[in-house]
């Protein structure tokens, strides 16, 4: 049985699943039912300044029926006393000393933050995570993505914790920038112990049609907010990605963003992250998702035989590439399989519309030359049918066909439609390859073309 | 109960009946509409009648427009709302589904439907062309005049139905079974029509009130929609014995008359095997009459009636009595006490005599008499061999070119959706004959 217990820049925890600091890690009450149920950490719900917070918070986008795709909030810090908050940190930790604990701070002054690093390692803390991320409320007041957004800001900042805390401290960056790389460095220069991403996507979440308030409301106004959830996990794990492979972020990363199921967590392990966060799923169905995350990800170790969570950390690291290094000569095409076929002809209709027109309605005829080994089947079955069931199943013209996916995307039908190699050549042929040989041109190459 | 300006009383059986299927919530037509994968040609509006483009309505129920959802539907099918509860979707639009296809549950057309109209078709206004003058006479109120008369009225012509019940709607308002649309609701709808413009005179009989002449002199095209007549008779059956109905009359009367009573029938026989003995038979078990038993003349495999609801039916406790004749119906002072029953062979008696079958009530579902005598004050409109009016399948149109004819008393009795089709149809070719143009016909 694989070995889920984790060292996150010398912080123990029993699994790589920890709570993200935000309402589920708001009470000591709170973290210690999630320990119950299975987390391995939490990162307590951010210390600070006194805030006030307001009403309503969030707001949600839902898919086609489908409750919170994404989630948006205006809530602030903490808007508990910090007293409170601190009293119960040592308790929790007291009782579950093998869980790993972190105290999220923010604050303004120099001064602020060393006595507030100082007062959180007193309660037995196992890190510390600074919060450089939150885009809404804090930020106006110079704090949260405010740092995060100006590297140089964030990395003195790091100088002060970092020359005050004697506990492993992570820099939690926003991804509301151009390049994330740049605080991470930053953050890596001030010799912060290790960091973690993504915060929360500046938002609107969506608009009251009735009234014309965006949301979520405050009477009759709104402010943006952050999102998070599902939608965001794309952004989050090209972010992480990036850190991953650059060379000059040394430190290990706990990655943040939509993880819902242990699929998600996987990917975010095998992308670089040492361990995950989650938030918006625990929102939705509570702590107790925890052990759908440990069942799969045991199940999926096991199954590829990795004895321990840190053979995954990073192993798809390698086969993250820029586009001018792909393989030009990879090439596939779509294939439809008739018998799993039902025939709704969406693959027809988004080949036509929105990619590039080579699946076609049996019937048809294909262009003379052209690969299309199912348009006569399909046109003899259709010529068969009666009216009361007409053949349906599109064809594929190989030729025609870029290779794009769209097709398999849109079929309802698992495995209907499947991309199968058909190389152009045998040899690898980058783009990168084809500038440095000069068989292609590089930025302002269409200049070059122009003057022969 | 929904109320129209038509009487009915609140004592009727039909009453006692609940939806076979409660109407959606919100949260429910949400649910399905976004199951539906939005097909490219979808197989479901090949199969409907009327055409009506279903992925579209039900996208726009999926989005919150619940109004244009409702155009959709009553611009392909005026009288929508009624065809989302009677239709058989089973072997129309959901049975093409191609998640039927795939072995899955087909999206419920039918209840989204439903939702649609029932929530949106009072905020849809159809677009109506500027009065033309022109007049139509149109007989019978059923669907397949409405429809045609509806369409008519769109197209800026007086329409104007000639009904010789006191009720309008046809069997729509008469023959539905209850569990799927009473009859309070049906009329709703009919005001709906009539809210386009159309004109609904009921206690008119042709040949009676109006002659067919007049009709003619009074409009520039007269449509017939008459449906069928009353029930056959049925030789070996004393009509005149008190507790012996065609079930034409039997539904009808359940649905209507609140003096139809069943307090004193624990056994009834339905006589017959199509769509219209299930309705009948599945109504009483419904009732609660203990023993409601099927006697048809053929085997269960041959039976007219719709697979799924021979299958409902049995669920019921409604029992088959296969291969078997009516001999003699048994009164006992003048009301049905047994019926006499002989093997049949082929669908033909022998003399093989079956065990009597005790019985209350007996209801003779074996068909509906053409309507010769109507056909034949208008000249120029023919009968088939079958008693059915000789017309265009696409047009409508007869022997006369100034009158058409649609629905049941052309079909022989098919489904509302199909006598809406051939109503609407027939409207797009009138229009085309009274404003010259010659494209009528097509896509109605």
């Amino acid at each position: 049985m694989p070995d889920l217990s984790v060292d996150f820049a010398g912080i123990k925890s029993p699994n790589p699943f920890w709570l993200a600091s935000a309402p589920p890690t708001n009470s000591g009450e709170q973290v210690m039912r999630a320990f119950d149920a299975g987390w391995g950490g939490a990162v307590w719900k951010t210390l600070g300044d006194p805030i006030v917070n307001i009403s309503s918070r969030l707001g949600s986008i839902d898919y086609t029926g489908q409750r919170m795709m994404g989630l948006t909030n205006i809530e602030l810090i903490t808007d508990r006393p910090l007293d409170v908050n601190l009293r119960e940190i040592t308790e929790v930790k007291k009782r579950y000393p093998g869980h790993a604990l972190i105290v999220s701070l923010m604050v303004e002054s120099r001064d602020d933050w060393v006595t507030l690093i100082k007062r959180s390692e007193d309660t037995g803390a196992d890190g510390l995570e600074l919060n450089f991320g939150c885009p809404h409320g804090m930020c106006e007041r110079g704090m949260g993505s405010a740092v995060g957004q100006e590297p140089k800001v964030l990395e003195e900042l790091v100088h002060w914790v970092m020359d005050a805390a004697s506990i492993p401290v992570i820099a939690k960056l926003t991804p509301n920038i151009t390049d994330v790389t740049e605080p991470a460095e930053a953050a890596c220069r001030a010799n912060v112990t290790a960091l973690s991403l993504i915060n929360t996507l500046q938002s609107i979440i969506g608009v009251d049609l009735d009234r014309l308030v965006p949301l979520p409301r405050v009477g009759d106004v709104s402010s943006h907010g952050g999102f998070c959830g599902p939608a965001v996990k794309p952004i989050a794990l090209r972010m992480l990605a990036q850190l991953s492979r650059d060379p000059q972020v040394t430190v290990p990363v706990s990655g943040i963003g939509g993880i819902a199921d242990w699929r998600d967590a996987a990917e975010f392990l095998a992308l670089g992250a040492t361990t995950v966060q989650v938030c918006t799923a625990v929102m939705h169905y509570g702590y107790r998702i925890v052990g759908e995350l440990i069942d799969g990800l045991d199940a999926y170790l096991a199954e590829k035989r990795m004895d321990k969570v840190s053979d995954l950390v990073g192993a798809a690291v390698p086969a993250f590439k820029e586009w001018g290094e792909l393989d030009l000569n990879y090439h596939v095409v779509a294939q439809i399989d008739a018998d799993k076929c039902i025939g709704c002809q969406l693959c027809h209709v988004a080949c036509h519309d929105g990619a590039h027109q080579c699946i076609h309605l049996p019937g048809t005829k294909a262009i003379p030359g052209n690969i299309a080994p199912m348009a006569e089947i399909a046109a003899q079955k259709a010529a068969e049918s009666d009216g009361d069931s007409p053949y349906r199943v599109p064809w594929v013209d190989e030729t025609e066909c870029v290779g794009c996916n769209l097709c398999e995307l849109v079929c309802p039908v698992e495995n209907c439609i499947t991309m199968v190699e058909r190389r152009r050549a045998p040899e690898v042929d980058t783009w990168n390859d084809r500038v440095a040989s000069g068989r292609d041109y590089v930025p302002g190459g269409l200049r070059e073309l122009e003057k022969g | 109960m929904t109320k129209t300006a038509y009487p009915l009383s609140p004592d009727r059986l039909e009453t006692k009946f609940s939806d076979k299927y409660p109407p959606y919530d919100l949260g429910e037509a949400l649910a399905e509409s976004n199951r539906c994968l939005y097909c490219f040609d979808a197989p479901c509006v090949h199969a409907c009648p009327t055409s009506i483009d279903i992925p579209t309505f039900i996208k726009k129920i999926a989005s919150g427009n619940v109004r244009g959802s409702a155009k959709t539907i009553l611009s392909a099918n005026l009288l929508g709302e009624s065809c989302a509860r009677v239709c058989p979707v089973e072997v129309l639009c959901e049975g093409d589904c191609v998640y039927t296809t795939w072995g899955r549950t087909p999206i419920s057309i039918g209840r989204l439907q439903r939702y649609a109209t029932e929530n949106g078709a009072r905020y849809v206004e159809l677009e109506r062309k500027h009065a033309t003058g022109k007049s139509i006479g149109l007989v019978g109120a059923g669907p397949a005049s409405l429809a045609c008369a509806g369409r008519l009225a769109l197209l800026g012509h007086e329409a104007v139905i000639y009904e010789k019940g006191t009720l309008p709607g046809g069997l729509n308002t008469t023959g539905v079974a209850p569990y799927k649309m009473p009859a309070d609701e049906v009329l709703h709808e009919v005001e709906f029509i009539g809210s386009l413009g159309v004109k609904i005179e009921t206690g008119v009989e042709v040949g009676k009130d109006i002659s067919a002449d007049e009709l003619l002199e009074k409009h520039d095209a007269v449509f017939l929609g008459p449906g069928l007549g009353e029930d056959s008779q049925m030789d070996a059956l004393a009509r005149d014995t008190a507790g012996v109905l065609g079930a034409v009359e039997w539904i009808r009367r359940m649905k209507t008359d609140p003096k139809m009573s069943l307090d004193s029938v624990r056994h009834a026989a339905v006589i017959g095997g199509g769509n219209t003995a299930l309705d009948a038979a599945r109504e009483l078990a419904q009732l609660g009459v203990e023993h409601v038993r099927l006697v048809y003349r053929r085997s269960e495999a041959e039976m007219r009636g719709y697979g799924h609801e021979w299958t409902q039916a049995k669920k019921e406790g409604v029992v088959l009595v296969p291969n078997a004749i009516v001999k003699e119906v048994v009164s006992q002072n003048g009301t049905v006490n047994s019926l006499a029953l002989v093997r049949a062979r082929n669908g033909k008696p022998t003399d093989h005599e079956l065990d009597e079958i005790r019985t209350d009530l007996v209801i003779v579902a074996i068909g509906q008499a053409r309507l010769l005598e109507l056909v034949n004050m208008f000249p120029g409109v023919e009968c088939d061999g079958r008693g059915h009016i000789v017309a265009d399948e696409e047009t409508g149109v007869t022997g006369n070119p100034l009158i058409f004819a649609a629905g049941d008393a052309c079909n022989g009795g098919k489904e509302v959706v199909n006598a809406v089709a051939e109503g609407q149809r027939a409207a797009t070719a009138i229009d085309a004959m009274l404003m010259g143009s010659d494209s009528g016909g097509k896509n109605a």
